[in-house]
Parts: C-alpha cells; structure tokens; sequence
C-alpha cells in the first residue's frame, strides 16, 4: 500500500516544483496549507489486515504539521464493574454520546514542545482531550473517570492512538504522513483533519474526507444480515445444515 | 492467512478457527455431545464479542446436530414421538431465551448471566456425572452390589397429560419432557449450547429413556433447537455470523467423525468420568474468573447509528 502512495506524492511534489518554478516572480501561493491522502477509500475485504494510507500536502512556509483522524460518531457505554455476593458484576454505567469509533494524531515533533495545553484542548489534539457528551451523568467527577476508562479501553483495542504515524517535512514546504489503519478498523465515514501551526497557534486547517467499507462477500453478507435479517437467518440454518448431511453421507461411506 | 468475519467485526487467523472447530468437534466426538458449550467460552476468550460468540455457535452446533442425528435416523435409534414432543418444547424455550438475552444484554449483565449459568450447570452435571461413573468403576470391582431397579417410581410419575412412548418403553406424563426441553432451550438460546451435555443425562436419568434412543432424540431436539435460536438471533440482534459458524464447522465434523472413532475404544464410565472432569475444569475456570478482581473495572460497549 506505502508504495502505491508514493506515486500521487511525487506527482504532487513535481507539480508543486513547476507551479513555484512558474510562479517564481510572483509573491508566495495564497493557499497556506494544501493537503490530501492517497486513497479515499479503505477497503476491507476478506483477506483484510489493516492498511496505510499516505497523506501529503504543502505549506507555505515552514511551520508544525497535526493530522487528526476521525472515526464516525457512535454511542458508547461504560459499566464499572463492583463486587456483589463474592461476584464481580457491572453496577454502574454511564453512556456517551459522540465517540469517534476511531481517532488518531500524527504530529511533525511533540505536541508539548510547539503547543499549550489551551490550544491543545481546543483543538482536541491529543486523546485525552477528547471531549464526548455524558448522559445523565452523576457527576463531574464519575464523568471523568468513565471517560478515561473509555478512552484507555479504545487505546488498547488500537483505535485511539496519539502517535499513530510521523509527519515529516521533505525541505521547508512539502510534508507527508504515514497513517496506519488497524485490522480492527470500524467502517464508516472519517474525517482527515490537517492543521498548520506557527508560534503556538493553528494558522490554517484543512478537511478530507476518507471512507472506510466493507468490499465484496463480507459486506455482502453484513448488508444482508442487516437488512434482511430472516432470510440471513434461514440461510445460515439451511447452510450449516446441508454441511452436516454432506458430512454425514461422506463419513457413512468410510 | 487471516480472515475478515463481516459480523464479529475482525480478523482472524483462518487456521485457528478451524484448529478451534476441530479440537472442540474431537472433544463433541469423543464424549456424544455438541461441544457448543465449549464452543462459546472459546470463541469469547479469542475477542469475539460475546454477544456474537452465542449466537454464531447455535449456528455452527447445527451442522454437528444433522451429521449424528442422520447416522442415528439410518440406525433407527430415535424415539420420533419423544422428539417431537421435545421439539415443541425446546423451541418455546429458545424464543423465551433469545428474548430473555436482549432483556439482559441491555441491562449490562448478560456477561455475569452467561458465566453463572455455565458455572452452575456445568458444575451441576458435571458432579453428577463424576460420582456416578465413580459408582459404577467401583461396583465393577466389587461385582457382588445389587443389581439396578428396571423401574422407580417417584412423584414426577403422579402428573397428569400421561401418554405412551412405545419406541421408549415409557408411560409417562407429557408435562416432564416438555418441561426439560424448554429449559435446554432457554439455556440454547442465551448461551449457545445445543444442550446435548444436559439433555442426555436428563433423558437417562430423569425420563428414563433406553440408553440406546437417547443420543439420536437428543441429536433431533439439538438440531430444531439450534436452528429456531439461530434465527430468532439472526432476527432479533442481527449476531449471527454465518462466515464465523461455517468454518468452525469445517473443522468440526472432521474432528467429531475422529472423536467418535476414539470413542469407540473407550469404556462408557471412562467417557463419562473424562466428560465430568472436562466439565467442572471449565466450570471452575468460569467461577475463578468471575471471583478474582478484573484487571480493568471498566468495560466498554459502543453502538453504532
């Protein structure tokens, strides 16, 4: 995959070469910051075990680069499990809603050393500051350490990462970005958001989007799962069904 | 090679689901049973959602269910009248128990439900099962012990609805058959078990069945039960994953068709004594992992729009 991403990237690159070459005479590109990703379209087919997708883009000037992925928007419940009778068992739960089913950031250098913590909490640069709606929460204190449960919980599943690739510069101006997708990758619609910081402050932002989808017999079947769930059903029963009689004539002939 | 299940939401290696269908089908094999009930711990200890693992082993136990129950139909060893009545009964408790595991799934204890359930059945059956084939290694040795009584009576013969089980032997009330088959079939459908490790016992032990026609009725109840919770699943919580149950199942009925062979060079005390041990071995796990303090308090379910 790294090495089909190379192509637009070189491309761009070149581009990019002839247009400043062609431009010369005239002051700097009014875009400050240009960006888009090798491919908007993340397949998952059978054999699927994750995938890279390359972002590049260029900047006006030299400046630090944030890349934040976005996951679709889903509800996400968080039980605490406590101690009944001997048993450990959920007690209590708090649901949220508007958690990215998958986030991730690729940053040029440490986020600490070019941007403050207010800026960082704005942006939501960084996991922890992810910022979900609570339900009927009971209070701020129980929010926060649901919420961090859920965020740890993501982390380890490998859908939150805070250092998910590098951004590295290529001269002062053209940059790139590997970002790699886990197996476990949900489906859905994301979001690619690119971010140009100078002297602690974003000075331009950038949107792509990427989809993420099931491709052939796999998102067949999910689809008919869903969508006709009865004759999913009596599919399912009537396959497993004719392999044990097949089984069953096969082995009474041995 | 790994694989993508479409409904599990992950990929895994192809050639340890069917290591996981065959180890589990030689066990099935070796012992008489599905294995259903090893199936789902399996699956749930490899990352597959809960919630999937069920519904997708009701799936794959169906397969097993008509290879045996086609060898036993050829051998005319099923009481057809005892099966049907099982059947209805088993079917009931199958609605009665996908409807029972969303109520539970929603209220975030249908983990808990499903781990008790297994320590005590399990647990149950499995002790039982080990002092009985104690008993009968132990009469062996001592050959002078009375012979067993052909018929005991005792309360369950005073109920009413009675009707005649010729290929069985047995005049009997409809009510008990009936009876324990809705209980297997609420315990298949909120854990996935066809629930041949209970139904055959029960069959012997609480019915009465000649041990001959047990397996094969058994096997017949199995497959209509598994089949009803399969559907009410697919239909109710869209969980079944048909990729998932039918690799397991390709391992499956090689290793049962192994298993059974295997199982023919052993002794019945001997199977039932290993089957006992194998039970409270996975019962006991079930119950130190529901008593130790969890790693993380915190468990997450997300729901997609």
């Amino acid at each position: 995959m790294a090495g089909v991403g190379i192509l637009p990237f070189l491309l761009l690159a070149l581009s990019w070469g002839f247009l400043s070459w062609g431009m010369a005479a005239r002051p700097a590109a009014a875009e400050p910051l240009t960006a888009d990703v090798s491919s908007h379209l993340i397949a998952i087919t059978t054999g699927f075990t994750g995938s890279d997708v390359v972002l590049f883009g260029a900047t006006d000037g030299p400046g630090d680069v944030v890349v934040l992925v976005r996951g679709p928007e889903g509800q996400a419940t968080v039980r605490r499990k406590g101690r009944v009778a001997g048993f450990w068992m959920n007690v209590q739960s708090v649901r949220f809603d508007r958690v990215p089913a998958y986030f991730a950031v690729a940053t040029t250098r440490d986020l600490n050393a070019f941007t403050s913590p207010a800026v960082r909490q704005r942006e939501q640069f960084g996991t922890q500051f992810l910022r979900f709606d609570a339900r009927r929460e009971p209070s701020q204190e129980t929010a926060d350490r649901f919420r961090e449960a859920l965020i740890r919980s993501k982390t380890d599943e490998g859908l939150y990462a805070d250092e998910v690739g590098q951004v590295r510069f290529l001269g002062d101006r053209l940059f790139r970005a590997n970002i790699r997708f886990p197996a476990n990758v949900p489906t859905g619609t994301y979001t690619v958001d690119v971010f140009l910081v100078r002297e602690g402050e974003v000075v331009a932002a950038q949107a792509t989007p990427l989809v993420v989808s099931k491709i052939g017999v796999g998102a067949d079947m999910a689809d008919i799962a869903h969508r006709y769930s009865a004759v999913y059903g009596i599919i399912a029963v009537l396959v497993a069904g004719m392999a044990g009689w097949l089984a069953g004539i096969i082995f009474r002939r041995n | 090679m790994t694989v993508y299940l479409p409904i599990a939401e992950m990929s895994v290696s192809i050639f340890l689901l069917i290591g996981l269908g065959a180890g589990v089908g030689f066990l099935g094999g070796v012992f008489g049973v599905g294995g259903g009930f090893l199936m789902t711990p399996f699956l749930i200890f490899i990352g597959v959602p809960p919630a999937v693992a069920v519904a997708s082993t009701a799936n794959q136990v169906i397969a097993g269910g008509v290879t045996s129950a086609y060898a036993h139909w050829r051998r005319r060893t099923i009481d057809m009248r005892m099966a049907w009545v099982v059947v209805a009964g088993g079917f009931v408790g199958s609605v009665v128990g996908v409807l029972l595991f969303g109520l539970l799934r929603r209220f975030g204890q249908i983990d808990l439900f499903i781990s008790l359930s297994y320590v005590i059945l399990l647990g149950t059956v499995g002790t039982l099962m080990a002092i009985e084939a104690t008993r009968t290694l132990l009469r062996r040795r001592h050959s002078t012990a009375g012979r067993r009584r052909l018929h005991e009576h005792y309360w369950m013969h005073g109920l009413p609805f009675k009707v005649r089980f010729p290929r069985s032997r047995l005049y009997i009330s409809v009510l008990m058959p009936l009876t324990l088959s809705f209980a297997i079939g609420v315990l298949s459908g909120v854990m996935g078990v066809g629930g041949g490790f209970i139904m055959v016992p029960a069959m012997i032990y609480l019915l009465g069945m000649p041990t001959q026609v047990v397996p094969g009725t058994a096997q017949v109840q199995i497959v209509f039960v598994a089949s009803s919770a399969t559907l009410l699943q697919a239909v109710q919580h869209q969980t079944v994953d048909a990729l998932l149950a039918f690799i397991l199942l390709i391992g499956g009925v090689v290793g049962s068709h192994f298993g059974s062979i295997m199982s023919q060079r052993l002794r019945g005390e001997q199977l039932r004594g290993l089957l006992a041990l194998l039970l409270l071995c996975v019962a006991g796990k079930l119950l130190v992992d529901l008593t130790l303090t969890p790693g993380d308090m915190f468990t997450v379910v997300t729901q997609r729009r």
